[in-house]
């Protein structure tokens, strides 16, 4: 009987074309070997807290607290990692595994830049090739990010096939793996795709919640009430969460980009408006039509543009354990620039959804209840985009 | 025996691909008439997908021109019907898609259907060994074989993959993605000796095949030949006046591996 691996509830697996399946199984093992590695994880954590600047800080947002006059919020100021989001984490971890893999090039699929000038980073310092496959569309919402990738030795390939946004740079990434698999990494940057990935990429994403338990305890001497996270692939969110699941007083929400409105067909909310299916090698919750066509989905945010959502997710929503809300671009964009104004910090365009939803939430509670919102990732990049939209050409 | 297994009873099988609604599923069936003609063994007809990450541009692109003219799994089920009930075409024929395209349909209702309609199997290219329970209980139920998949990187993994094989086996020829290739370097004859080793069902070789050269050669170490992006580059070529000459191609394709 052949085994299916990896699964979330009903959810996950491995649905990849054979030509991959040695690579994954050989991923798989060498994960396993080094993930309880005591040498492995001293090299991690020196270069997440030498290289990357962790911990990263747990800030209560004082005046957006009394502004919005509920809960006590509480920023996770993953914006502050070197390279400007929670994405170094995970490809720290994959970087150093690939290298004890004896691998010599990283291949990587990107939608805002972040998870691609990060691949490039990790490659920059250990001195590997790297390859970063990137939408067509989103080179031109972000081009700061290509050049970023560029200075640091990263061939950018914009991908021009079907909608030319992030899915296809997880299709192409597929195709190029099947193609150079011996001295290949595919550095995935979600929590999504075939198993063993998307719990190789939780497992690093996890000293998100990891240290946030660790300091909220500290500051408050308990447990937030509600731990908030944008989620697209959903790694931050899935990062955000990891350590509380267990925790049943801690409400955990994902907040999805909804883009016009998810009564629209211009929407990437896949949780409140897919089904079950199967693609890129899992099965999930997909924006799709009646056939199974996977549809073209929408969201100002070049991160949060993809019609899926990782495995372990959909089995939270399944349960009822995790709740996702859908956040549309004009809320994001007002989200952004109050975050901006009220505590003078600008958060990708991507965690603007989580601010939004709390900036809904936070008033309707009491005051004695905590908040955690995981600020995923700065909005320097996004700054050009967010102009074009309120009608201001900036001239980038 | 399965339908598909006598396709190999004859002498070398050649097996063209096609991919259903591009640019229209008229030319589609009129392509599948001609092809029996010539001396097809099986054909296998594509079911468009929005995102196919097997296939290399030319049947990436194929898939999208079939979806935007307005093709679907209901509509590919009635040329099936029409070409077995009204079009005289008796040879196996096999879909190939991707796993969503049957499980989005029920993968129950996918297979009845598509077994009344007159398919004999179905490869998914992206349904590997450790998925393919889900599927091929329920293809079993219905007749279907569902065709397993050896590539140059399955090394251990043959001999596992070939003892649950039916149909035929399709051993993919190169690394990487469908599409036409200059050269293929992988060493077929030992992929086929391994697969003979663990089982007697028929190997077919498929990824990169274009010329009767190639084709001859391949024929030397397996049971049949598959081609692909060959025949949809001649479809999207010559449009809706393709059938003609897919017909002369696949008969060059047949004379080659005689």
């Amino acid at each position: 009987m052949p085994e299916s691996k990896g699964r979330f509830g009903r959810h996950g697996g491995q649905y990849i074309p054979e030509t991959l399946m040695n690579a994954i199984i050989e991923l798989e093992e060498a994960y396993n070997h080094y993930k309880d590695d005591p040498e492995f994880n001293k090299e991690l954590t020196e270069l997440l807290n030498d290289y990357a600047g962790r911990p990263s800080n747990l800030y209560f947002a004082k005046k957006m607290t009394k502004d919005l006059g509920g809960a006590k919020i509480y920023l996770k100021r993953e914006d502050l990692n070197h390279t400007g989001s929670h994405k170094i984490n995970n490809v720290l971890g994959q970087a150093l595994l690939a290298k004890k893999m004896g691998k010599t090039r990283l291949i990587a699929e990107t939608g805002a830049g972040q998870h691609g000038v990060a691949t490039a980073t990790a490659a920059a310092l250990f001195g590997m090739e790297c390859v970063v496959f990137m939408g067509k569309v989103d080179t031109e919402r972000q081009a700061l990010n290509v050049y970023r990738m560029k200075l640091l030795g990263a061939d950018v390939v914009p991908v021009t096939s079907g909608t030319a946004t992030l899915k296809d740079a997880v299709s192409e990434c597929m195709r190029e793996w099947t193609t150079r698999i011996d001295d290949t990494h595919y550095c995935l940057g979600s929590v999504m795709g075939p198993h063993p990935f998307p719990t190789i990429v939780r497992d690093f994403q996890a000293v998100i919640s990891r240290e946030s338990k660790a300091q909220v305890l500290e500051k408050e001497g308990r447990l937030p009430d509600y731990v908030l996270a944008c989620c697209g692939g959903g790694s931050n969110a899935i990062g955000s969460f990891y350590h509380y699941i267990e925790e049943e007083g801690v409400n955990l929400i994902g907040c999805e980009a909804a883009g016009r409105g998810i009564d629209t067909f211009e929407t990437a909310a896949t949780i409140n408006t897919g089904r079950i299916g199967i693609f890129h090698g899992m099965k999930s919750y997909f924006c799709q039509d009646e056939y199974g066509q996977i549809a073209p989905v929408y969201s100002i945010s070049a991160g949060l543009d993809y019609p899926g959502i990782g495995p372990e997710h959909a089995m939270l929503h399944d349960s009822g354990r995790a709740q996702y809300v859908a956040v549309t671009d004009e809320e994001a964009v007002n989200a952004f620039e109050y975050l901006s104004k009220t505590e003078g910090i600008i958060p990708a365009i991507e965690s603007a959804h989580a601010v939004a939803h709390a900036m809904k939430l936070a008033p309707t509670l009491p005051k004695d209840k905590i908040m955690i919102i995981t600020i995923s990732g700065r909005g320097d990049k996004d700054c050009a985009a967010i102009a074009r939209y309120r009608g201001e050409n900036i001239n980038e | 025996m399965s339908n598909i297994a006598k396709a190999f009873e004859n002498g070398k099988a050649f097996v063209p691909f096609i991919t259903c609604g591009d640019p229209d599923l008229e030319t589609t069936a009129k392509c599948v008439v001609e092809m029996q003609k010539a001396g097809a063994a099986l054909i296998e007809l594509g079911i468009p997908f929005s995102d196919p990450t097997a296939e290399g541009p030319v049947i990436m692109e194929a898939s999208l021109r079939a979806l935007e003219a307005g093709c679907t799994t209901d509509k590919v089920f009635e040329m099936v019907r029409k070409l077995r009930t009204e079009m005289g075409v008796t040879v196996p024929m096999v879909f190939m898609t991707y796993a969503n395209v049957v499980f989005s349909y029920g993968i129950e209702r996918f297979c009845q259907k598509a077994s009344e309609a007159g398919i004999d199997g179905m490869i998914l290219p992206d349904v590997p060994f450790e998925e393919k329970d889900e599927f091929d209980g329920i293809c079993k139920n219905y007749g279907l074989d569902l065709i397993s998949l050896i590539a140059p990187t399955s090394e251990e993994r043959i001999a596992m993959i070939a003892k649950e094989a039916s149909g035929f086996i399709y051993i993919v020829s190169s690394l990487g993605v469908t599409g036409v290739r200059s050269e293929i370097t992988t060493d077929i004859p030992s992929i086929v000796a391994s697969v003979r080793a663990a089982s007697d069902t028929p190997c077919a070789i498929g990824f990169g095949i274009s010329t009767p050269e190639q084709a001859q050669k391949m024929s030397q170490s397996a049971d049949g030949v598959i081609v692909g992006s060959a025949i949809v580059k001649l479809v999207a070529q010559y449009g809706k006046d393709a059938p003609e000459h897919v017909g002369e191609y696949v008969k060059s394709m047949v004379d080659a591996i005689k």
